[in-house]
């Protein structure tokens, strides 16, 4: 049991990691990205691609992904959201949907309906693990994506309260056209924060590919997970997602443990009974869901 | 200018010809089979559901306000329980119409939960939703998980009698889906509809019910949708539900109504129309079928997002199936530098502000 939990809470690193990007995007741009999964699987593809074509190890690979992926992030606000968000608040949602169905069957079209993992090239790492006090083995994968986890949400608490660049990207969140008024640059704070989320998104999927396997179409459920967990971990500050991303990881252990095809019910399930309480207790609800208040985040 | 005062129309010479000209197209459809071989006959039933599937996304979408990437459940849930029912003994025609019953029974109280949602939290909630059904749906020991079963009471009738009757039910469930909507957007509630769109808030101010009327459309919504799965559980017999509860359903909804033109009636059913024909001519080139599919609704989204008809409407003014009011401004003297104004003023003003 105690194991159990354990793997649930190194899992939950994971989700964090995938659903930082997903609520650093929505409370800056107010846009969530219904391409977040999809992006995700494009970055693991990139990194197969490297590796299995050019023999780079997915770790190096990263230098030339995530780069890659901060670019994209930058030219997806430029000439996507930022032109859809001027139509109003529904239209972003359907231009990331077709950006999600054009990313998911290209992918297909390039790399056949096989799945894929990036475990073969990243040596022992795969299945090496650390033994605890109490018999209890934990992946060293496991671990190096949670504490990846944590310095990233940490750095990105760090970047957004101590640099300018950060107070700039949150006063854009709080309120565009003052910051506007006072000399901030609100679409180069937006195209900024898009990089960043999409360089998250970057890990986030060279991850998925060394702990899992992945296909052209995985980006819908891996943009499930990063909402559930940013949902799950509401509106506190970046560290609220981790704990949503635990509390996920938590809840589809324990729908496992119950049944054997429990692990995705369990997930949805948790989220469904957190979704419920918060709107009916808070009353907070409406538009705040995903918000994160930077501002004030310890 | 204060001597004429401005005339309010429900609609224009054109859409009174239109009105005469659905009805027409309706018995000539009704008629058709006599004239078309098996396999249009099957062709044209999948084109009344298409019909059905953009009218209610639309709806929800462009006169609701409710983006949704989960309506898959509903048409899931509607060929599930059109299976549940047909296997404890119901008829199976009969079965596909009380199937969307039993759908509406559980999309109000989805609606009280996930109507408190905005924008990309709904859309992805009700996706939430729809992932977490079909799970559940395979739990299901008559499915046999992803395996699937077949409605195989239907085999008892005779393979083309089968076709007819399918072809006649989807019709009609088109036909009075489409009349209910129609009627719903004349009405007193159609103006709170487009009030909603246009501003919720506003709405609200001057005393919009602006939940009841968003889950009226929900849950219209949740019907027409689980009538058109149980309807292409008939047509297709077998049920797999990876098939019915798969996110393309919406996507083809969304490309439907981002074509033809979200928020206007005649614009779904244009863009079902539009997307009948492109899967009829690309459908077998597979998945470069689904990147165009995927293409053309980004490029709408961000360059037309009105649609073909939204955009129509505007440039010529257009009404055929017109289900709001239109203020036609008397002339003025054409030396007056206003009219200029008045007329973009009167394009504006027609645009459904009831």
């Amino acid at each position: 049991m105690m194991n159990q939990i354990i793997q649930g809470i190194l899992l939950g690193g994971y989700y964090a990691l995938i659903a930082c990007g997903l609520s650093f995007m929505f409370s800056v741009m107010r846009i969530i990205n219904l391409a977040h999964g999809s992006l995700a699987v494009l970055s693991a593809f990139a990194l197969w691609l490297l590796a299995s074509r050019f023999h780079i190890s997915p770790f190096l690979g990263l230098a030339i992904v995530l780069p890659l992926m901060a670019v994209i992030g930058w030219a997806l606000q430029r000439f996507l959201l930022q032109r859809s968000a001027r139509g109003g608040a529904l239209l972003p949602i359907l231009t990331t949907f077709g950006l999600a169905i054009v990313i998911d069957n290209v992918l297909f079209e390039q790399f056949g309906a096989d799945t894929r993992s990036l475990a073969p090239y990243i040596g022992s790492l795969s299945y090496a693990s650390w033994e605890w006090p109490g018999s209890i083995y934990v992946g060293k994968l496991a671990v190096i994506i949670f504490v990846t986890a944590v310095v990233l949400l940490g750095g990105l608490q760090l970047f957004l309260t101590r640099t300018s660049l950060g107070r700039s990207i949150r006063a854009t969140s709080e309120d565009p056209d003052t910051a506007g008024l006072v000399g901030v640059d609100a679409r180069r704070a937006m195209a900024t924060a898009a990089a960043i989320a999409m360089v998250t998104v970057g890990l986030a999927g060279a991850f998925l590919g060394m702990r899992a396997t992945f296909d052209p179409y995985a980006g819908a459920t891996q943009l499930l997970f990063a909402f559930e967990a940013a949902v799950i971990g509401g509106a506190g500050s970046l560290w609220g997602t981790l704990i949503g991303g635990i509390m996920l990881a938590l809840a589809q252990t324990l729908g496992a443990t119950v049944h054997p095809q429990g692990f995705l019910i369990g997930g949805h399930v948790a989220f469904l009974i957190v979704l419920f309480i918060r709107l009916y207790t808070s009353g907070l609800g409406l538009g705040g869901l995903l918000r994160l208040s930077t501002g004030k985040a310890s | 200018m204060s001597a004429a005062s401005p005339v309010i129309e429900r609609g224009t010479a054109a859409s009174r010809i239109a009105g005469v000209g659905v009805l027409a197209i309706i018995v000539l459809l009704a008629v058709a089979p006599q004239f078309l071989s098996a396999g249009a006959v099957d062709r044209m039933t999948a084109l009344f559901i298409y019909v059905i599937l953009a009218a209610m996304w639309n709806a929800l979408a462009g006169f609701g306000g409710l983006v949704s990437v989960g309506q898959q459940v509903f048409f899931g849930l509607g060929a599930y329980f059109a299976i549940r029912l047909a296997n404890a003994g119901l008829n199976p025609f009969v079965s596909l119409f009380v199937s969307a019953v039993v759908v509406v029974a559980v999309s109000w109280p989805i609606s009280l939960f996930m109507l408190r949602l905005k924008n990309g939290e709904f859309a992805i909630g009700m996706w939430v939703i729809a992932a977490l059904t079909h799970l559940l749906v395979n739990l299901d020991r008559l499915i046999q998980g992803e395996t699937g079963t077949s409605l195989i009471s239907l085999n008892v009738y005779d393979a083309s009698a089968r076709r007819l009757t399918i072809y006649w039910l989807a019709l009609a469930s088109m036909t009075a889906l489409l009349a209910t909507l129609f009627g719903l957007l004349r009405g007193s509630t159609g103006a709170a509809i487009r009030a909603i769109r246009d501003n919720e808030d506003a709405a609200a101010s001057v005393g919009v019910r602006v939940t009841g009327t968003k889950r009226l459309l929900f849950v219209l919504a949740a019907f027409g949708i689980g009538v058109a799965g149980a309807l292409w559980l008939a047509t297709s017999i077998t049920f797999q539900p990876k098939t019915y509860f798969s996110v393309q359903w919406t996507a083809y909804m969304i490309f439907m109504v981002l074509v033809g033109g979200i928020g206007t009636f005649e614009g779904a059913i244009l863009g079902a129309l539009i997307f009948f024909l492109i899967e009829t001519w690309f459908g077998g080139t597979g998945v470069w079928y689904l990147i165009g599919l995927g293409a053309t609704a980004l490029v709408f989204s961000l360059f037309l997002p009105r649609g073909l008809w939204g955009t129509v409407e505007e440039r010529f003014g257009w009404r055929l199936l017109s289900v709001g009011y239109r203020v036609r401004l008397p002339a003025v003297g054409a030396a007056d530098p206003a009219t200029d104004t008045i007329a973009s003023a009167r394009t504006t003003t027609h645009r459904e502000k009831a």
